[in-house]
């Protein structure tokens, strides 16, 4: 329907249907509204307004999903360019629900002795006057609450898209924003802004190759919807070396933002260098938006050509988990550990990318496929991400928060609920029974299992011990070492993050106990649109 | 041989679904309890009281609810949710309310709510009297959870949670050496057991591809006899450590370093049956194979012996008390190994037993209270003007414990030994030899507490218990003489299709040639208690040389034999281990870690810092990406 629509010339206005879309358009109006009041609010009250303004987008964006869901309402939207399918919904709520979280971390300044994560001033050079001026007046950059929206906005639209020009657009909507935080730490803000510029240069390559992947993919079927791609492989009158070629080329657009192996260099730099809170918002809803983005390009768009990407995607799952594991544990910085942790799990999500276990690949009713795998996986490490970065952001010396390991010796004895959410967190990273994230990786492995990658999970498997290593030995060294740092302390936060982290403990646990519903939901939420 | 087919459970309607909420009430009290702190001392042993009451009220609506069911429509399956989405093996979280886990509801919840109140005097002045109802709290659930499941795999949580439960309130006087110690011991030696079960459920999963009472009943008969009796020796492994038979014993008689109200709970009415409860569930297992089955019945009979043995020994009131459990419960063991002629009376004599049991520890309890918190008999004597109540109630359980004519013990106790007489002459014989020795410790303890001289030390003045204490009391007490008349008739057709068990109902009047010996014995064992006690009976112990004495003062050597044959191998073969990780084991994993840890920091060069060799890692990552695909065209 939507080729004839664009073949023929005849143009009539486009019939939007603003119900479905409602979740994509509370969350853009959000963020305008935001950079509006940047201009009307005086300073001291901004704070306040946009945080508010941003929570209750969300919340709105975040019922709006939870009604169309319950109401089942599954089509292609807004002209062909946004799909509202399972995937699009799980994703949307996934997004919403930690880009909330994310939020109160944003807004976190309790631990800091009232001063945010961000920098007061990101015009002034670091080390002047002006900074230090500007850190006593404690301004804040209140921006950073309608970038947060604009990322989530976008992120949304990326996992939602039908076609390779709006999940492009998408894309570059979301890591716009996303460079900007970066570069926006309190601390070490040479090094934040390094990060940023690494990011954008990066970002900007990658941005290059998927769009000529684009080009040559549209330059084989003539659109740019999957409907019409996955239409014209299966016509497949040309010669496939455009298709292929083109194939590739989006791939790694995509794999560059989940950031896999040989595509991650930008990873453990820019986590190291954003502010925290925003590191666990890249290292979850980039995530989330990339891998589903992913599945809808190669399940939906390519799925035909699924004996060309199977091992391709094995061999990056391969690399992307061994060197994430392994380089993990030379690492003496926690965020950069858990830079290359995400890294790892980025290697286990894409084993069952690769496995390929779906509906139309002889797959039950009842089993839990590649998708519906990945959508647990992604829920169980979300939670478990945020909350590992909310806990971060508290253990603090007195130059701000103190990320080397080392700081973290004897914090158990010391502080032994925080060390035991901080354990939770990480034995649901490392797969342990009972968590979240065990069940996410039973799920995903089974997925590439079923799908004829018995050795790929053999990987996994050893990957995973290899991965447990480091892991533990943050708990070792939280209960088994006396503090050799006396200045490093547990710093209380607001109530808000509290909760935050509460929510997070409780949903690791809850998906490890209880997880039979969430499985079924998110199978039942499971088959792509085209 | 199982004549009557396991009956599948219905679906659950209207309140038979909401039977979660007797788990999840006393687990909300303490939560609240555990979390809210110091906030709640002042309301919340009212909360934690409270909550297995509502429990006990709504078993008792199922129970009613069930009485009125037809037979076949008893059994109620409670789905609950996947634990955990396994392709081919059921891992289900689910309860199953039928004729056996309803009563085992309402003792715990009956004979607990009863303790709960109880508490709230015997605890009145402990500072740390919430966590006391919070740890209270956690048990009932645990044990709740226990006796609910419809799986081996969800009791082995609740198995695992009354052992954690156990564990606290031994340990409550924490402050204490000797209860620290004891808790540990406890949680030690129930460990071995639950290898036992741990191991069993393995067995279960890998044979029948589920754990589910049901699926286990059913697909039994279809396991090979070696299958079988390995499930059932574990299983019987699982119970001794547990029920504290033999040669897991060792744990009970320390266990009595908790709060007394702990041990007329949890180490006489309720945990400590729950190896009796897992025999009786698991009799399809038994019935397969013969030899497992004898071994439950030799393990009862031994610590029967052993059991009233330590109790004549003793001057301590609590552990007279821990060893006649140790050997009620043998009794029980005795009959669930005697297959479906000895099931239901298994289950009745662990009623009976909750209701005369908890009802004298209560009382030595309330003796302790009046006491000064002395446990020693010797010092005792005379009480029953002093605390003519507890007296009474007391007297109640002894009754019932020697079955005294038309008492519990009396009914549920005679049919097992009439039971193991057709089973086999020796356990018959021994069973009731068992009885004349219960009959003689039993008479000593309140010979030494109630009557003869005032043997007080100095400034102790006896005083009877608030109400609060004795109203337990005498509810636990009455329950103690009638419930064998109200459950005889009955029991044995109830609890046939949940325990295969196979009864014929004897009148209230029946009189057997062994229930006249029996009890011709029982009264030799009474007298000569009386004889020996009526006297005075000397403040501190006399030295004996009677190697049975000092073998019972001794607790018939357990430790010793526990340090010998488990500890001291036990440390060599740690010993051995250790070298053999360090040398061997560590060897090769160091080698191969330090063969990761250097590819790792390999690979971190990789990552310099600089953005152009980033990009040139992405152009090499292209170029590879370029190189499977076009392998894949060619291939």
């Amino acid at each position: 329907m939507t080729s004839s629509l664009l073949q023929s010339l005849e143009v009539t206005a486009p019939k939007l249907e603003y119900s479905l879309l409602a979740p994509l358009i509370i969350v853009l109006t959000g963020a305008c509204i935001g950079v509006l009041l940047e201009a009307f609010v005086p300073r001291h009250r901004r704070r306040d307004v946009q945080t508010i303004i941003a929570g209750l987008s969300m919340l709105a964006a975040l019922l709006s999903v939870a009604f169309t869901w319950a109401k089942g309402t599954r089509q292609v939207a807004a002209l062909g360019s946004v799909v509202i399918d399972g995937p699009t919904l799980a994703a949307w709520s996934g997004l919403l629900v930690f880009g909330g979280m994310a939020l109160v971390l944003f807004a976190e300044r309790r631990v800091g002795a009232g001063q945010s994560s961000f920098t007061p001033m990101a015009a002034a050079m670091p080390g002047t006057p002006l900074e230090r001026r500007a850190s006593l007046a404690r301004t804040e950059h209140t921006e950073i609450y309608p970038l947060l929206l604009l990322a989530v906005f976008g992120m949304m639209l990326f996992a939602g898209s039908g076609d390779l020009l709006t999940m492009f657009v998408a894309l570059e909507i979301f890591s716009l924003p996303l460079y900007l935080l970066s570069g926006l730490a309190r601390r070490r803000r040479l090094l934040s802004q390094e990060a940023a510029l690494k990011y954008f240069l990066l970002g900007a390559l990658s941005s290059a190759l998927f769009l000529y992947g684009a080009a040559l993919l549209y330059g084989y079927s003539g659109s740019f919807y999957f409907s019409d791609i996955d239409k014209a492989i299966s016509v497949g009158q040309q010669s496939t070396g455009m298709l292929v070629a083109g194939l590739g080329l989006v791939t790694i657009g995509l794999l560059f933002k989940i950031g896999a192996v040989p595509f991650h260099s930008w990873t453990p730099d820019v986590y190291t260098g954003a502010p925290t809170p925003v590191t666990g918002f890249m290292a979850v809803c980039t995530k989330l938006a990339a891998v589903v983005a992913l599945l809808r390009v190669l399940y939906a768009g390519l799925g035909a050509l699924r004996w060309d990407w199977q091992p391709l995607i094995a061999v990056i799952a391969v690399l992307t988990m061994l060197v994430g594991a392994i380089v993990a544990i030379s690492q003496s910085d926690i965020k950069r550990m858990l830079a290359y942790s995400s890294i790892a799990h980025a290697g286990f999500l894409l084993t069952a990318v690769a496995g390929a276990s779906t509906s139309g690949n002889g797959l039950g009713a009842a089993q839990v496929g590649s998708t519906g795998a990945i959508l647990f996986y992604m829920a169980a490490y979300g939670f478990a991400n945020i909350g590992a970065f909310g806990l971060v952001m508290l253990v603090r010396t007195a130059g701000g928060e103190a990320t080397t390991l080392s700081s973290w010796r004897g914090l158990g004895r010391k502080h032994p609920l925080f060390a035991a959410t901080m354990t939770l967190f990480l034995l649901s990273f490392a797969g342990i029974p009972l968590t979240g994230g065990f069940v996410g990786k039973l799920l995903v492995f089974g997925a590439a299992w079923r799908g004829g990658y018995a050795w790929l999970v053999a990987v996994a498997v050893l990957a995973s011990i290899i991965a447990a290593f480091f892991y533990l030995r943050l708990v070792v060294l939280m209960y088994f070492h006396e503090a050799d740092d006396e200045e490093v302390v547990v710093a209380r936060p607001g109530i808000q993050t509290i909760l935050v982290l509460a929510l997070a403990a409780v949903a690791t646990l809850v998906l490890g106990l209880y997880s039979g519903p969430f499985v079924k939901v998110l199978t039942e939420a499971s088959g792509f649109l085209r | 041989m199982n004549l009557l087919e396991t009956v599948n459970p219905v679906a659950a309607t209207g309140l038979f679904s909401y039977a979660w909420l007797m788990i999840a009430i006393p687990a909300l009290g303490a939560t609240v309890l555990l979390l809210a702190g110091r906030a709640s001392d002042a309301w919340g042993h009212i909360v934690a009281t409270l909550a297995p009451i509502i429990s006990f009220v709504i078993g008792l609506v199922l129970f009613v609810q069930m009485l009125g069911r037809p037979v076949d429509q008893r059994a109620v399956s409670v789905p609950m949710w996947d634990l955990i989405p396994s392709g081919a093996w059921d891992i289900r979280v689910g309860l199953l309310v039928d004729q056996l886990s309803i009563v085992f509801v309402l003792l715990v919840t009956g004979v607990g709510s009863l303790i709960h109140i109880y508490s709230i005097g015997y605890m009145a002045h402990d500072p740390r009297r919430r966590r006391f109802f919070a740890y209270l709290n956690l048990f009932i659930t645990a044990m709740l959870t226990l006796v609910l499941a419809n799986n081996y795999l969800v009791l082995f949580i609740g198995w695992e949670g009354v052992g954690l439960a156990s564990y606290l309130l031994i340990g409550f006087w924490q402050d204490r050496n000797s209860a620290a110690v004891a808790a540990k011991k406890a949680f030690v030696v129930n460990r071995v057991g639950d290898l036992g079960l741990t191991m069993a459920i393995f067995t279960m999963l890998a044979q029948f591809g589920s754990s589910s009472f049901i699926d286990v009943n059913n697909n039994a008969a279809h396991l090979s006899h070696g299958w079988a009796t390995l499930l059932g020796f574990l299983l019987l492994l699982a119970a001794c450590g547990k029920s504290a038979q033999v040669p897991l014993q060792s744990w009970l008689l320390d266990a009595m370093e908790g709060p007394t109200p702990v041990s007329a709970l949890i180490h006489a009415a309720t945990m400590v049956t729950a190896g009796v409860y897992l025999v009786v569930r698991s009799h399809a297992i038994y019935e397969q194979t013969a030899a497992a089955t004898l071994g439950v019945a030799i393990v009862g009979t031994v610590t029967l012996l052993f059991g009233a043995w330590i109790g004549t020994a003793k001057d301590d009131i609590k552990k007279v008390l821990a060893g006649s459990t140790m050997s009620q419960i043998g009794y029980m063991m005795l009959a669930a190994g005697l297959g479906p002629i000895g099931a239901a009376f298994a289950i009745f004599h662990l009623l009976s037993h909750g209701f005369f049991k908890a009802n004298m520890f209560l009382g030595a309890g309330s003796v302790m209270h009046g006491m000064n918190d002395d446990v020693n008999m010797r010092h005792y004597g005379a009480l029953r003007k002093m605390m003519p109540a507890t007296f009474l109630t007391f007297a109640m359980g002894y009754l019932a414990i020697i079955g005294f004519p038309f008492t519990a013990g009396y009914y549920s106790k005679d049919q097992i030994i009439e039971a193991a007489f057709t089973k086999s002459f020796t356990l018959g014989l021994l069973a009731m030899l068992g009885a004349a020795v219960t009959a003689f410790y039993m008479t000593r303890l309140m010979m030494m507490t109630f009557v003869g001289q005032k043997r007080w030390l100095d400034g102790v003045q006896p005083h009877e218990s608030p109400a609060v204490m004795t109203i337990p009391l005498w509810i636990l007490g009455v329950a103690s003489l009638v419930a064998g008349l109200v459950m005889n008739n009955w029991i044995g057709g109830w609890l046939a299709p949940p325990t295969g068990a196979q009864v014929d109902n004897v009148g209230l009047f029946h009189v057997t040639a062994t229930g006249l010996i029996t009890m011709a014995l029982v009264a030799v064992g009474i007298f000569l208690g009386w004889w020996f006690f009526r006297a005075d009976v000397p403040s501190t112990a006399p030295v004996s040389r009677n190697p049975f004495t000092v073998a019972g003062r001794h607790d018939l050597y357990g430790d010793a034999f526990n340090e010998a044959v488990f500890m001291r191998p036990g440390q060599a073969l740690v010993a051995g281990v250790d070298v053999l990780d360090v040398k061997v084991v560590d060897g090769s994993v160091m080698n191969s870690a330090g063969i990761v840890g250097g590819t790792s920091a390999l690979l971190r060069r990789v990552q310099n810092g600089y953005v152009r060799s980033y990009a040139l890692t992405m152009v090499f990552g292209t170029i590879l990406v370029g190189v499977v695909l076009i392998l894949g065209q060619i291939g």
